[in-house]
């Protein structure tokens, strides 16, 4: 059904829209920006924080431009002297309850608020300051995120991302009035409550109320330290954003010049995650052929669909969430922690580094990968399999740190061994890519043929929607997998939490049967993760994730059983995949946790 | 005391008629033709907004669908004001016929009663009344039935979102407006959402006819209305009077002889000095007001008076929007700072340019109408607010 056009006007200029449209965006339209701070594409509209304020004529108080429908006839002003004081006045207040200790707050020059008192010439306080307790409210306890409540501005941003992007809730309004506040279940410390990690929180925060757990000095000190050994990691999704931060136009892939400023930094060895995505397909695809086998020629109960475990904050939202479901996750470990424990066993006999001088960082898309590296199972090699993680946004501010011009660095190349990749790896960092991949050896492993798409491309399971599904028919397998003629290997891909969460209760409903489903907790996959550069938005992720698959479509090798480098370790080292030793380093197990 | 011009009204809790036989007079019109009586009546909410109750009538049934709600507002929350609770503990039939009536004319099927929390005490003799009104209605074969939901005790869901909210289960924080709720209500379907009082007053123009009703009142301001009246007065209680009263002869009639302000409308109305109550009508010509009338005499301290309804709407706030959350604060902070000596007195003008960016930038009813008692009593009685 066509839309009616609604025509009205603007700062006394005429434009017609889509009956619908908001203020806002009408007024996009024409190239007016109307402020705003509690607004968020990825979310819905809350029309709290009063800072989009407009005038309409004849009507007695302003409107909200974001949550403001335009009508026919309508007479907008964006910036009336009324807009204007009121504006100010809000930009005043919410400054009044934050704590500006800008030049000491870690979002310092990434802050929206910041940059809305600057554009208000906001300059001295005319009201009273009125933040409770400044240092006590601090909660540092979770290995991923800090909150400090003494920054908030109660725009709820973080709020409506915990429920409507990720179901989890684990930040809710509580009290009203002065003692309104965002909390967790019972003001339980962060590390205590249900949240997953996964920092989608963070990267729409527009204050410094919530940011990552920063490990910066850590990470230099161990650069500094002369009796360390330091090897970093980097993750598929760090290359596709890195250059946001550094003045790199959006959607540039810096592979090159990522590796070039690690080197530049002072790691003793740069190496990639890509490297253990291969890995992790070998033992993840061989893991469901083995499970499918189980279940169709030795009719042994075995748990399917079997997901996916490369996102940790999905991980742990299955262990609170979905109990039931753990013996369906598959048990590899992610890529950074296969190369954690790698690193400091089979890497440092290899080099011949003891694994306790061995300090193994990673460059993560993410929030979560810094709580994972702190689990209790992850310590495979003897030692904290890795030992810090850091996001893009970190590292981003490391090579500022290092003075390191980063738009002028010519490409290096990834150290060997631990540092060849084929383009199924790279892709792990789009949703739906990790899917692609395995489908890419399995099909192959199976059959004894390429995947019968065009160049390799399994479109199907490529977008940005937040649940896809496809079907894949197997014929003419080799021999040793006869049992799968004919079958049709069913598969679902979710983004998200709160796709996840609809998805697994298909299944569980029997509304929908898979073999096979890949599962990652941040919208659009780890190219939105939590650890990324800010802003975020359905846009910025697309440019992402097309870098991604540019990256993929530039390179030699495309299937992870090519990487020549995984052949060897595993003919070296680790025999074959879900060999003893496999199961030693590269797999885990999970445990049910309690939703409060 | 003799007096002419205030008169006395016994509508509400006339008691002498059978609501039933009124809803079964109703029941044999048409529901467009109800609506129409209702509007030409002028009965506008006596909840304090006075939004015309027909139209209202009139938008929720124009609205497509086959669910709609009668909600009953009994969320009485404004400080001073108490008449709801008389309403509704000695004529509750006459409330539900009201919202069975308004029920017919919509085209809702169910009706809900939201009490206000600290009400629960006459959730028994509600709920025993209800059962014996829902069956007699059931016998008329009007399909409406009423329930009710109690509230837990926050002022800001007596704000008709925030109701719903609160009804739904949620935390009780207006909406955006638009959509309202006779397009979008209780559960996202047109709803019609009138105060106890208007419910009464429209089944007693249904009753009476809508003629009747308006040789009440005056022409912006038609019918009567219920007072809760507080305060320094001899004669505190409920009175239901003529609205477009001079407040001079309310004052005359209620006061001690020492008025010098009276709070019309409760702690989001306005304050009124002594100089002004010869020119001040109640009314919506004049100062509309949801019923409260607190009456203060020379002995009150206005600085109290207006710290009492800033710590109020300070922790009543919902707190989701920052003119509200932060605006209540830094007024009750700010006269604070003044009388301390740690602000100068100037700051007050600060604070009334806060006060008016409130009155227009909040979300809701509750932060705009925070202008209303600040500035009217800090206008009138800045010396007693600075000194």
């Amino acid at each position: 059904m066509g839309k009616y056009l609604v025509n009205l006007k603007i700062n006394n200029i005429p434009v017609s829209v889509e009956e619908g449209t908001t203020i806002l965006d009408a007024a996009k339209n024409l190239n007016f920006k109307i402020p705003t701070l509690c607004y968020h594409s990825d979310l819905s509209i809350a029309g709290n924080c009063r800072v989009c304020v407009v005038e309409v004529k004849g009507q007695r108080v302003l409107s909200a431009a974001c949550a403001t429908p335009v009508s026919e006839g309508m007479d907008v002003f964006t910036n009336s002297e009324k807009v204007r004081a009121s504006r100010k006045n809000v930009v005043e207040l919410l400054l009044s309850e934050h704590n500006a200790d800008c030049t000491k707050c870690y979002k310092n020059g990434n802050c929206e608020l910041q940059e809305m008192t600057s554009e208000y010439s906001v300059g001295n306080h005319i009201y009273l300051d009125l933040v409770k307790d400044k240092d006590k409210i601090l909660d540092i306890s979770s290995p991923s995120i800090v909150k400090d409540d003494s920054k908030c501005i109660r725009c709820q941003r973080c709020v409506r991302t915990c429920e409507e992007l990720q179901a989890v809730s684990a930040l809710a309004v509580v009290n009203k009035g002065d003692h309104q506040k965002i909390s967790t279940f019972l003001n339980k410390p962060m590390h205590e409550v249900v949240c997953t990690n996964c920092g989608q929180c963070v990267n729409r925060c527009p204050t410094g109320a919530l940011v990552e757990k920063n490990y910066i000095d850590e990470v230099w000190n161990a650069i500094y330290d002369p009796d360390k050994f330091v090897v970093v990691q980097t993750a598929p999704a760090v290359r596709a954003a890195l250059g946001e931060g550094l003045g790199v136009e959006l959607g540039q892939r810096v592979t090159g010049k990522m590796v070039a400023a690690l080197k530049k930094l002072g790691f003793n060895k740069v190496l990639d995650t890509d490297f253990t995505a291969d890995l992790t397909i070998m033992e993840e695809g061989t893991e469901l052929l083995t499970r499918l086998k189980k279940a169709l020629v030795d009719k042994e109960s075995v748990a399917l669909p079997m997901f996916t475990s490369c996102s940790p904050g999905w991980i742990k939202f299955v262990e609170h969430i979905f109990p039931e479901y753990l013996a369906n996750l598959s048990t590899c470990k992610s890529p950074q922690q296969m190369f954690g424990a790698l690193a400091k066993t089979y890497y440092a006999d290899k080099i011949n580094i003891k694994p306790e001088k061995m300090v193994s960082v990673s460059v993560m898309p993410c929030t979560a990968k810094k709580y994972e590296c702190d689990r209790p199972e992850m310590r495979s090699s003897g030692y904290k399999d890795v030992d810090y993680v850091i996001t893009t946004r970190e590292l981003a501010r490391m090579i500022k740190q290092a003075g390191i011009e980063f738009n002028k660095l010519e490409s290096e190349r990834y150290d060997s061994i631990l540092g060849e990749s084929t383009g199924a790896a790279v892709i792990f960092g789009a949703t739906g890519g990790v899917m692609e991949a395995a489908l890419r050896t399995a099909y192959e492993i199976v059959t004894g043929r390429e995947v019968p798409f065009t160049n390799l491309d399994i479109k199907p399971v490529r977008g940005m929607e937040g649940i896809k599904e496809a079907a894949i028919k197997i014929k003419d397998t080799v021999p040793a997998w006869s049992f799968l003629e004919g079958v049709e290997l069913k598969i679902a891909i979710a983004s998200g939490l709160a796709n996840a969460k609809k998805l697994v209760e298909a299944i569980r409903d029997g509304k929908a049967t898979y073999h096979f489903v890949e599962i990652m907790a941040c919208p659009g996959g780890c190219i939105g993760g939590g650890g990324q550069p800010i802003p975020t938005s359905a846009e910025i992720r697309k440019k992402r994730i097309e870098a991604i698959y540019e990256e993929d479509t530039n390179m030699t090798l495309r299937k992870s059983h090519d990487n020549p480098e995984v052949q060897e370790v595993y003919k070296e080292f680790l025999g074959s995949p879900l060999g003893h030793k496999s199961h030693d380093l590269l797999h885990t197990h999970y445990k049910p946790r309690k939703r409060y | 005391m003799e007096n002419n011009i205030l008169k006395k009204v016994d509508l509400i809790f006339d008691n002498t008629c059978d609501p039933l036989v009124v809803v079964d007079k109703v029941l044999a019109k048409s529901p467009d033709d109800v609506i129409l009586d209702i509007i030409d009546s002028g009965l506008k909410g006596r909840g304090g907004a006075g939004f015309p109750t027909g139209l209202k009538w009139k938008f929720t049934r124009n609205e497509d669908g086959d669910t709609k709600y009668v909600i009953c507002n009994a969320d009485e929350g404004e400080p001073g004001t108490f008449k709801d609770r008389e309403i509704l503990d000695k004529v509750p039939e006459k409330i539900f016929s009201g919202m069975a009536i308004a029920g017919y004319a919509i085209g809702a099927k169910e009706g809900y009663i939201y009490l206000r929390g600290e009400y629960n005490f006459l959730l028994p003799m509600l709920n025993k009344k209800l059962e014996d009104f829902n069956r007699k209605i059931k016998a008329k074969n009007l399909d409406f039935i009423i329930s009710i939901k109690s509230g837990s005790g926050a002022y800001i869901c007596g704000e008709e979102s925030a109701l719903f909210e609160s009804m739904e289960g949620k935390r009780g924080e207006p909406r955006n407006k638009p959509p309202y709720p006779t397009v979008s209500g209780y559960n996202s379907k047109p709803t019609s959402i009138n105060n106890v009082e208007t419910l009464v007053y429209a089944l007693m123009i249904c009753k009476l006819g809508p003629d009747k009703f308006k040789e009440l009142g005056t022409k912006d301001s038609r019918g009567s209305k219920v007072f809760s009246v507080s305060g320094d007065t001899p004669n505190p209680g409920i009175y239901e009077l003529e609205l477009g009263m001079p407040l001079k002869e309310f004052v005359s009639e209620f006061g001690d002889g020492d008025t010098k302000a009276v709070q019309v409308g409760g702690a989001s109305g306005h304050c009124v000095p002594r100089k002004h109550f010869n020119d001040t009508i109640i009314g919506f010509e004049g100062i509309p007001t949801g019923g409260s009338m607190m009456v203060f005499n020379s002995s009150r301290s206005m600085y109290n008076v207006l710290h009492d309804y800033l710590e109020f709407f300070t922790e009543e706030s919902c707190g989701q929007c920052s003119p509200c959350r932060i605006g209540c604060q830094q007024l009750l902070k700010g006269i604070e700072a003044i009388k301390k000596g740690e602000k100068s007195p100037i700051y007050i003008e600060e604070l009334k340019r806060l006060a008016a960016t409130m009155k227009i930038a909040s979300k809701c009813g509750l932060g705009q109408s925070v202008c209303n008692p600040f500035t009217s009593i800090v206008d009138n009685f800045r010396e007693e607010i600075i000194y």
